[in-house]
């Protein structure tokens, strides 16, 4: 079973639900805790599981041997990122605009293009009883994160469950952390910014065709809109967790998985049934 | 004679932070400015700031493959070159995963394949409070995010030439990726805002270090800062270590969701604590750009 958390908006406590969500089924199951939130990798500060693998991501990148280029400028017509500019006759690769497609590769005619390695990032691999890590962290100015998110999404294919921080927002990276999943369980925040970029979290796992639940989070007041939303689209809400000073404290300490755990086991009990009714 | 014109972006690394409603309480503080909502993937401020629109221009994100159902003769090449696992079984495109590279328009020997145009979002111009506020709506799981953040930048430039203004406040996506990179390059300060909790703090390292990367000017103001007085004094060190100063702190403050539920920024509850503090890091930002 792969379940993918996600947010829409960041700072509704995705980060805090997913990994106390991995601690919860790790006591019953193999469960793992994929990091796909590349840009800024939280999880682990939470479950402090110890790495004991790591890796680094490649993309190909084109690098062009002058002398067997003839300057025909097939490769810059080629490149829809402009990442290969012609100047004075002579390409010249940009490697931060590359989408490493390859097509300049196919397309030269005198084999002039060789394909090299350019480190986007790392993967962060490691295990705790049955509680099963792997996070990807970004290079610092780096854009491609979507191979590293692929690659996470590779790891611990064995564990019962497996559970995705995806990141926040709706683009590329969230519909890669998304897809192949067999659930989306969005967790929201009852406010106007929150159920706005929830529903777009939404709109993406229906492109994808993938049933979401929501956990709602942080509940200061009753959001009128978001509750007619949900009910008219049917979707199911696991929990609802107050607003509570104290899980920011024990943020702040970094142990709120014991503490979600000791407060709000309940809610988890019934995420947890959801999941399993599902499963069945 | 060109005026210079001076652009701050907000930014969080961590979502959540706040961020968007202190962009917003500074638009409202500021005399005259030119606002921008670059966190196109999920634009939040136009719920806090009412507007009217005046224009919506198209933009065109990068081409898709459209596979001709017609002309294709199912020989599989298509698969095998893309290397985005954008096309499906029998030979259909998958538009969000397809990147608009082209090859398989190139490689497929029949001719089938097509590339074509794809609007990924809409750039809008409006006004609040009789000024210009530019957001972006994006496309569900669209990529680009980058050049249409170009694109609304350099729209608000343009603007603010014509029109005389001489700042533009810029309000950028979470995390530390391109099109937070296209938020901040060129900008004359970034404001980061954090919180003091452990994933703020780290996300804090990490978006300082894209600063760095980049040689922007840089300061920090702490959120919530209630939460923990211990983490206030780590984000301190944190940032004398790269050498920013931290220039406002701003308390846990629930008024910060009754406004968003208002529709509005949280400078307009004259009374809470948090609208203060905004005040004064406001002051200090006036200061520091030499409004
Ligand atoms: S691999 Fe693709 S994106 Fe990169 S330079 Fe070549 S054509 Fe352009
Ligand atoms: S396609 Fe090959 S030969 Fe032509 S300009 Fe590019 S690298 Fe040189
Ligand atoms: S390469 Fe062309 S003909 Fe072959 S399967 Fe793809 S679209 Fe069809
Ligand atoms: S344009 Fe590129 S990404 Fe899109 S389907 Fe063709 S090969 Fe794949």
């Amino acid at each position: 079973m792969k379940i993918a958390i996600a947010s829409g908006k960041g700072g509704t406590g995705k980060t805090t639900i997913s990994t106390t969500l991995a601690y919860y089924f790790a006591q019953q199951f193999p469960t793992a805790l994929l990091d796909c939130d590349v840009e800024e990798p939280d999880a682990n500060i939470f479950l402090n599981i110890p790495v004991s693998r790591t890796f680094d991501v490649d993309v190909l990148i084109p690098q062009v041997d002058m002398d067997l280029c003839t300057g025909c400028g097939r490769c810059e017509k080629m490149c829809q990122y402009n990442a290969i500019v012609l100047i004075k006759g002579k390409p010249l690769v940009l490697p931060e605009l590359c989408h490493s497609c390859g097509g300049c590769y196919l397309v030269c005619p005198e084999k002039a293009i060789k394909e090299v390695k350019r480190s986007v990032g790392t993967v962060e691999v490691g295990v705790n009883g049955n509680l099963h890590y792997a996070g990807g962290i970004l290079n610092i100015g780096e854009h491609m994160a979507i191979p590293l998110i692929d690659e996470v999404k590779k790891e611990h294919y064995n564990a019962t469950f497996r559970i995705v921080d995806a990141p926040p927002g709706s683009s590329c990276p969230v519909v890669h952390s998304m897809q192949g999943n067999d659930l989306i369980i969005i967790v929201v925040e009852p406010t106007p910014f929150g159920f706005h970029d929830a529903v777009l979290a939404y709109d993406v796992a229906k492109t994808l065709n993938i049933p979401c639940a929501v956990v709602i989070n942080n509940l200061v007041e009753e959001y009128k809109p978001l509750f007619s939303f949900l009910e008219k689209e049917n979707i199911p809400v696991l929990a609802v967790i107050p607003h509570d000073v104290d899980v920011a404290r024990s943020c702040a300490q970094g142990n709120c998985i014991e503490y979600m755990l000791t407060k709000y086991q309940d809610k988890f009990e019934a995420i947890m049934r959801y999941i399993k009714e599902k499963v069945q | 004679m060109t005026n210079t014109i001076k652009q701050l972006a907000i930014v969080s690394g961590k979502g959540g932070t706040g961020k968007t409603s202190i962009a917003a309480s500074f638009a409202k503080l500021a005399k005259q400015r030119i606002v921008v909502d670059c966190d196109v993937d999920a634009s939040n401020m136009p719920l806090v700031l009412p507007h009217t629109i005046i224009e919506e221009i198209p933009f065109l994100g990068e081409k898709k493959a459209v596979i001709s159902q017609d002309r294709c003769r199912g020989c599989g090449d298509c698969v095998i070159y893309c290397r985005f696992n954008a096309i499906k079984d029998f030979y259909v495109v998958e538009p969000v995963l397809c990147e608009g590279c082209a090859v398989c328009t190139m490689m497929c020997p029949y001719e089938a394949i097509d590339m074509v145009d794809n609007q990924s979002g809409t750039v809008v111009i409006s006004q609040s409070d009789d000024q210009p506020f530019l957001f972006a709506k994006m496309g569900v799981g669209q990529g680009n995010s980058g050049k249409l953040v170009s694109e609304l930048r350099e729209k608000a430039k343009s603007i603010a030439e014509e029109d005389n203004y001489n700042l533009i406040i810029i309000d950028g996506p979470p995390g530390i990726g391109c099109p937070v990179i296209s938020s901040i390059t060129g900008v004359s300060h970034v404001l980061i805002v954090t919180e003091p909790t452990l994933s703020g703090m780290h996300d804090l390292e990490r978006i300082i270090q894209l600063t760095k990367h980049f040689r922007i000017n840089a300061s920090v103001c702490i959120n919530k800062s209630t939460i923990s007085s211990d983490n206030i004094e780590k984000i301190k060190e944190i940032c004398s270590k790269f050498d920013i100063a931290v220039i406002g702190t701003i308390p846990l403050d629930m008024d910060f969701v009754k406004a968003q539920i208002a529709g509005k920024t949280i400078v307009e509850y004259p009374n809470s604590v948090a609208s203060q503090a905004i005040k004064s890091l406001w002051e200090r930002i006036s200061q520091l750009l030499n409004l």
